[in-house]
């Protein structure tokens, strides 16, 4: 029952899952012919032009902005005054020796930083720290637009790494509470942590005992359990207009994926390895080929990870924040009211997809684990 | 795919894998294993009520079914004793009226035999003093007929008359 129930309940999830994707290429035609238009009326200014004056540019610019790193938390800002609002966050950079000094230095990239003789600026299209000299000289590479200026280790605080906190934090409050609780409740949860106790349980009892076995499920459940809700938490913060966008961040969802990787392949027993090199219950020259085949599925499975959390709440953000970005091309009421009930209705599917990736990044990771620990029975096998 | 490699940043790995990786560890420690003990418990204890009362539920079935059974034991044998009594009573009843038949006909038998006995006994009382009578009869007579003749011989016939008589 459990081996037909999973398939169906996996297609079923994999198919709630592409629907945000599909929205995303659906409206990437109407992006694409904002982008045309941008195109052509920003043509006259030059591609490198540092401050996009018109609607359409702006929120380009602003939508890209949001769904990268930054090193200030700004909330909002006005763009007539050019008043930004929110807070600078420091700035770590190793560059001969330790560089600590405030964001504040960088003027929301409309500055140089200086520290300790070194010279610094933040590139305007990708958000990050370059070395430069006291000018502010940028040299880019012709073909690729990138600046060819040296980049220092950048260990800053950035918003990225404040939300990771403040979610980590969240959850040790939360989840310790929750846990004593029980001491003090007579071994029934109180307080607010109690919400999330079916999701615990849930977790352990849909997604960790099927897919990775009584016997074993135990020593995962920590990572399982840690990995759901900070990935749901990350994907609820993103959806706060506080402007964190931290799993549609490339690099959290690698470091996610990677632990997962080194978890599956550092547990993993004999029978693993054997399926993957010397594939039991196959002809010999089979074995051959399929090695190489198992060995790049290995490296293939957290990739996917990565990408799929990554693309679906970077694509998520992008379409979500183009459709209110909409309201202020259309300023009309019919159109802006329009896109007002789109943005809501693609809302509503963003928390679902914000549980859904959570839940599939948990549910595959438990997968992964199962196989890496699963006890073949090959004659067994044999006959079904 | 040069834009995603492009987008890595080292310092928010670094960072991300201290925060993510100590996160797991502290929530081992303060979060998921009491949680996980205490839902286990918590379960373990609800599965442990649960079957305890359907062990009492049996056990007063079976403590049921154990009354019924005795009662039912009960009422046989008090209806098997009842039954032993009245064949008994019978029993005696019938006993001791063929034994009072049987004493009263060997009762007769010996009263008979008595009566028999008495009989012969008083026979033989009344042949002997028959005899002695007829012997002092005859001897009287003789005295007296030895000397009248006739009425000697008379008084024998008039006497051996009255012997055959009886």
């Amino acid at each position: 029952m459990v081996i037909s129930n999973k398939p169906l309940r996996f297609i079923l999830v994999a198919l709630v899952a592409c629907l945000p994707v599909m929205a995303f290429a659906n409206s990437e035609k109407d992006a694409a012919h904002t982008q045309t238009e941008v195109a052509h009326e920003g043509a006259s200014e030059g591609h490198h032009a540092a401050e996009p004056t018109d609607v359409k540019s702006k929120i380009k610019a602003f939508i890209g902005h949001h769904v990268l790193d930054s090193h200030d938390f700004t909330l909002t800002q006005d763009d007539e005054t050019g008043k930004y609002y929110g807070f600078p966050l420091p700035v770590i950079i190793w560059d001969n020796g330790l560089q600590i000094f405030s964001s504040s230095k960088f003027n929301h990239g409309h500055a140089i930083a200086e520290s300790n003789g070194n010279y610094y600026v933040i590139n305007h299209h990708d958000g990050k720290i370059y070395k430069t000299d006291a000018e502010g000289t940028i040299t880019e590479d012709e073909k690729t637009g990138h600046p060819t200026n040296v980049r220092p280790l950048d260990f800053s605080i950035t918003k990225t790494v404040i939300s990771i906190f403040t979610a980590a934090l969240l959850m040790f409050w939360l989840f310790s509470s929750l846990a004593k609780s029980y001491a003090k409740n007579g071994g029934i949860a109180s307080g607010i942590g109690r919400i999330f106790e079916p999701l615990v349980v849930y977790i352990r009892d849909e997604v960790a005992i099927p897919n990775i076995g009584e016997k074993h499920y135990k020593k995962y459940m920590s990572y399982l359990l840690t990995i759901f809700f900070f990935i749901l938490f990350l994907n609820i913060f993103g959806l706060t207009p506080l402007g964190i966008n931290a799993t549609g961040n490339l690099t959290i969802t690698f470091s996610l994926a990677i632990l997962t990787f080194l978890i599956t392949n550092l547990t993993a027993n004999k029978n693993y390895w054997g399926h993957i090199f010397w594939m039991p219950g196959v002809p010999k020259p089979m074995r051959i080929i399929l090695a190489p085949i198992e060995l790049l599925g290995v490296f293939i499975k957290p990739f996917s990870l990565m990408i799929r959390l990554y693309a679906n709440i970077f694509a998520g953000h992008i379409v979500l924040m183009s459709i209110i970005g909409l309201m202020f091309i259309f300023k009309s009421w019919i159109g802006s009211s329009l896109s007002f009930g789109l943005s809501f209705v693609l809302s509503i599917l963003e928390i679902l997809v914000a549980f859904l990736q959570a839940y599939i990044f948990t549910m595959l990771s438990a997968l992964y684990f199962g196989s890496a620990v699963e006890e073949h029975h090959h004659e067994e096998e044999g006959h079904h | 795919m040069d834009k995603l490699i492009n987008q890595f940043e080292f310092g928010l790995f670094f960072w991300q894998v201290i925060i993510f990786v100590g996160l797991i560890l502290l929530l081992k420690k303060f979060a998921w294993k009491p949680i996980l003990d205490a839902v286990n418990e918590r379960e373990q204890g609800i599965k442990d009520a649960l079957l305890s009362a359907e062990n009492a539920r049996k056990e007063m079935e079976n403590l049921q079914a154990d009354n019924q059974r005795i009662l039912n034991e009960a009422r046989a044998e008090r209806d098997a004793m009842l039954k032993e009594a009245r064949e008994m009573k019978e029993k005696m009843i019938a006993d001791s009226k063929n034994e009072a038949q049987a004493q009263g006909q060997k009762m007769i038998v010996q009263a008979k035999a008595a009566i028999e006995s008495e009989k012969n006994a008083a026979m033989a009382e009344l042949k002997s003093q028959v005899s002695t009578l007829s012997l002092s009869i005859a001897e009287k007579l003789l005295k007296e007929e030895l000397s009248n003749k006739e009425s000697q011989t008379k008084l024998v016939e008039k006497m051996l008359g009255d012997v055959k008589l009886n």
